[in-house]
């Protein structure tokens, strides 16, 4: 066997972080490889710069292809030389129909003129390939979510491809969408093409794939050969899990009150544009004073809907349910209710969903309590920014005027602005989604005091985390959450990563 | 950045550049015509007529900036400027209602008109570009409808006041003359209150924190607007007074400044406009706020239907014909953001000025009504490459 591809000693840096540190990794002609690694561990940076979504020069390191050293530009070059790579977030046009989507920007025409024939015969042809039995001029939004993955297969097969990635393909699909994907795969194997798989559903990769590479923080930690059979799911977590965690998380003594604070009894909430996928199902949570519990899961597990259709009905339709406070039933179904209930939600997204960013730390702190800083619907100047100074003070956002401009501030103290602005709504409970995303470690640790500090002061957290280590650093008690259902709870004491990702997997 | 960058002049015009460059632009632009117009563009009576000829713009610029800031556009204000003047004629002249009464139910009317499009946009997501060409298709069509294609007039003259009026002179008794005395009073009171009021808005904030407009900046800001509004009141003083339309204009400036400066409901506004989602999960009322906007432009462009129709004393079926360009226009050159969330209403009143000084003094000297259509448009993309420009620089 030969090796089609080598990456060697990729290390690729942004701003403030290392996202890859010296990656390797070897794929044989003709295998199925799976890359294996928690959200966030660089499997996604990895192929991006292997497509050349991060052109050559922006990192260090040599991609091997094909038999010598490649700097792809960009997409299209790498495409060119038969890598196609399948996103997780599918990129087809939903109005537009099966065959137009298979050939976008690569259409089968002459002097601009498309040759609309030989475009449907050449998708019923792609077609037959994978599978799927539609008719080439159907529009793609009009077809399930595992056929729409079928037809990003055909476009892949459609500019002859060598080495094809598939990210989380199976992420969004029914368990027998899947094995129908997976037993694709392995006849693309037989035909000869090479594949990438990344997933997390290692029952999935234990099926399918002949070598499994696991990566971990930016680092390649092991290459485990799967085709003798001996390789089993714990060998895996191990390596995909196995790190300190020592002293990455500030000490504390837990005072947690006896009473529930906030109890969430049968909530469900369907997707708002598919009615028949119950995104949140039948969950019930609870939270008391003084603790800090978390919710565990992959990502599209259903967590930040629970959280959103919680805060407001800002997510989903059908929404049914219980919400109470110290054992009163409250009226959440509108976000002023919910803040008025004592809850607040932060964002998983911050730029898009929790800042204004053209504007102000100042106006975005008192934004969620206006009330606080005005009289009569007039806003005191004075008072919003010895409010904004305050909590600049407090929890130490690094800026010297709070008259600047969020967008000019890095993605941590941009995390204070928007803690700070809940902590201005002095709410009983925080919901606080991926509180850590994307900002560097010192500033991690100045969040999780701030969120000690929370707790001490008597609220409720609840933090949604795709990062396992920071819910056993930080909680008391962790939900474990998976295709919408709460699979089960773990105490800080027995919970570990493997027992949380145990308890996903079963299923 | 550090402190002393901070308070620095310079970095304080770099970073407010947009803000004065308009009226720094306006200024230049009154000189140009003034030099061009052998002086013609300055006097009294010219002066008050630019006034007149530009309110109504002003007025529903005012409104408009909300709608634009919240992000949306209305494009059926010019419409309704027609069916509300025609509405207001029909009431008056074919019916004899007191014109007492006809002004504020024409108002309701508009504000009705503009709720009934705000509904559709608010709360069924339509987006406003469409409804509101409906509207302006709908209401173009009722304006010939209700006239029944011809024009109707005249308006008495208590209606006319409110148009091509002007504030009496109460001290006329004491001192004889062409000279409006009260007037000028209005003008002198007025330029002296606003650095006093200025004064004290920075003493508030600096008990909070350091002010971060430079004070030589202040000064020079407020001498220069204090000299403008005196020499202003000056010249409209030895023709004929203030309109009545300018002190009605200036009230409405200064109510939606205020709204927009110092008010929850202003602040909700941009926040709306500048992330809708955020603005939303942070207990906002979008929906509400966005019906609001809409509601506020119907009565406002009402307003400007009645004056329009009061200084033309006839309600005719062509009024208001694409005014809701020359409005939109005002609003973008007053430094507004297409993505909503930026602007200033004080922003859209000089936009709105500026497009008035061109239209006067091309017409003083005598380009055609072609020319002037392409020098617009070519101010306005102007204008707003020049935010694009600065913006990407930042």
């Amino acid at each position: 066997m030969d090796t089609i591809l080598e990456m060697k000693n990729i290390t690729k840096t942004f701003p403030g972080v290392k996202a890859l540190d010296d990656v390797s990794i070897k794929v044989e002609r003709g295998e199925i490889h799976a890359l294996c690694g928690e959200n966030g561990a660089g499997k996604s940076t990895l192929m991006k710069v292997l497509s050349g979504v991060y052109p050559h020069g922006t990192y260090e390191g040599d991609i091997l292809y094909d038999g010598g050293v490649q700097a792809f530009k960009d997409i299209r070059d790498s495409e060119e030389r038969g890598i196609i790579i399948i996103h997780q977030e599918l990129a087809l046009v939903p109005l537009l129909s099966i065959a137009e989507n298979i050939f976008l920007g690569n259409e089968i025409a002459e002097n601009g003129v498309v040759n609309w024939p030989a475009t449907f015969a050449r998708t019923g042809e792609l077609l037959a390939k994978v599978g799927l039995k539609e008719n080439p001029a159907t529009l793609v939004t009009n077809i399930g979510v595992g056929k729409q993955q079928l037809v990003e297969i055909a476009k892949a097969l459609s500019k002859k491809v060598k080495l094809l990635i598939l990210d989380e393909p199976t992420a969004s699909l029914q368990e027998n969408d899947s094995q129908k994907l997976l037993d694709l795969l392995l006849e693309f194997k037989a035909q000869g093409i090479t594949s990438i798989l990344i997933s997390h559903k290692l029952n999935e990769i234990n099926r399918v794939a002949d070598r499994i590479t696991i990566i971990r923080d930016g680092k390649s930690i092991s290459t485990l050969d799967a085709r003798a059979g001996t390789i089993t799911e714990d060998d895996i977590v191990k390596d995909m899990v196995g790190r300190d965690m020592a002293h990455r998380y500030p000490e504390r003594t837990p005072n947690i009150s006896t009473e529930k604070l906030m109890e969430v009894r049968n909530w469900s909430a369907t997707h708002p544009l598919h009615p028949e996928r119950k995104v949140v199902d039948n969950v019930s949570i609870d939270v008391a004073a003084g603790e800090v519990v978390g919710i565990a899961g992959l990502m599209g597990a259903g967590r930040t809907e629970l959280a959103m259709s919680i805060f407001g009905k800002s997510y989903g339709t059908d929404i049914s349910g219980e919400v109470l406070i110290k054992g009163k039933p409250v009226d959440v179904s509108t976000v002023e209710k919910a803040i008025a209930s004592g809850l607040a939600y932060v964002t998983e997204d911050r730029k898009e969903m929790g800042l204004i960013l053209d504007e102000s730390i100042t106006t975005n702190i008192t934004l969620a309590n206006l009330g606080g800083v005005s009289e009569r619907g007039v806003l005191n100047d004075g008072a919003e920014r010895s409010v904004a100074e305050d909590y600049r003070k407090k929890i130490n956002i690094r800026t010297p005027n709070v008259g600047q401009k969020v967008v000019n501030l890095s993605g941590g103290n941009q995390q204070k602005v928007v803690l700070s602005k809940w902590l201005f709504a002095a709410p009983e409970v925080l919901i606080l989604d991926e509180p850590t995303r994307g900002i560097d470690v010192g500033a991690k640790y100045e969040i999780y005091t701030i969120i000690n500090q929370l707790a001490a002061d008597g609220k409720g957290v609840i933090m949604i985390s795709s990062e396992m280590p920071e819910l056993l650093g930080m909680c008391d008690r962790i939900y474990v959450m998976n295709e919408g259902e709460i699979k089960g709870q773990l105490a800080a004491k027995d919970a570990s990563q493997e027992a949380i990702m145990r308890m996903i997997l079963k299923a | 950045m550090t402190d002393t960058d901070n308070k620095s002049i310079g970095y304080y015009l770099r970073t407010h550049i947009r803000e004065y460059g308009m009226v720094v632009a306006l200024v230049a632009i009154l000189a140009f015509f003034q030099v061009l117009t052998d002086g013609i563009m300055l006097k009294p009576v010219n002066l008050t007529n630019l006034f007149l000829q530009n309110s109504y713009i002003i007025i529903m610029a005012v409104g408009m900036l909300l709608v634009i800031v919240g992000g949306h556009i209305d494009l059926s204000v010019g419409s309704v400027v027609g069916f509300v003047g025609a509405l207001a004629a029909v009431m008056i002249v074919n019916w004899d209602l007191p014109t007492a009464f006809v002004i504020p139910a024409c108002l309701v009317v508009g504000a009705i008109i503009g709720a009934a499009q705000g509904y559709w946009v608010a709360y069924w997501r339509i987006p406003s570009f469409i409804v509101t060409l409906a509207g302006m298709l709908v209401f173009k069509g009722l304006t010939l409808a209700l006239l029944g294609g011809a024009s109707v007039g005249p308006f008495p003259s208590e209606f006319q006041a409110m148009s091509s009026g002007f504030l009496p002179d109460i001290f006329d008794r004491f001192i004889e003359g062409r000279f409006n005395v009260f007037s000028m009073t209005i003008g002198v009171v007025l330029a002296a209150l606003l650095p006093i009021l200025g004064l004290r808005a920075r003493a508030k904030q600096a008990k909070f924190a350091a002010v971060d407009e430079p004070m030589a900046f202040f000064i020079v800001k407020h001498a220069v607007a204090g000299l403008a509004i005196l020499f202003v009141t000056y010249l409209l003083s030895t023709y004929r007074g203030l309109p009545n339309i300018l002190i009605i204009m200036a009230l409405l400036i200064a109510i939606f400044t205020f709204i927009t400066n110092s008010t929850t409901l202003g602040r909700r506004i941009y926040a709306l406009g500048g992330n809708e989602k955020a603005a939303k999960l942070s207990g906002i009322n979008t929906k509400r706020l966005t019906f609001f906007t809409f509601a506020n432009m119907g009565m406002l462009a009402a307003l400007a239907g009645l004056v329009f129709a009061a200084r033309l004393n006839t309600a005719t079926p062509k009024a208001g014909l694409a005014f809701e360009l020359d409005v939109i226009a005002a609003v973008f050159i007053g430094g507004a953001s297409m993505s909503g969330g930026v602007g200033k209403v004080i922003g859209a009143v000089v936009g709105a000025l500026i497009m008035g000084v061109m239209n006067n003094g091309m017409s003083i000297i005598g380009v055609g009504i072609d020319w002037q259509q392409v020098i617009k448009g070519l101010v306005l993309l102007a204008a707003v490459i020049f935010d694009v420009y600065n913006k990407n620089k930042a």
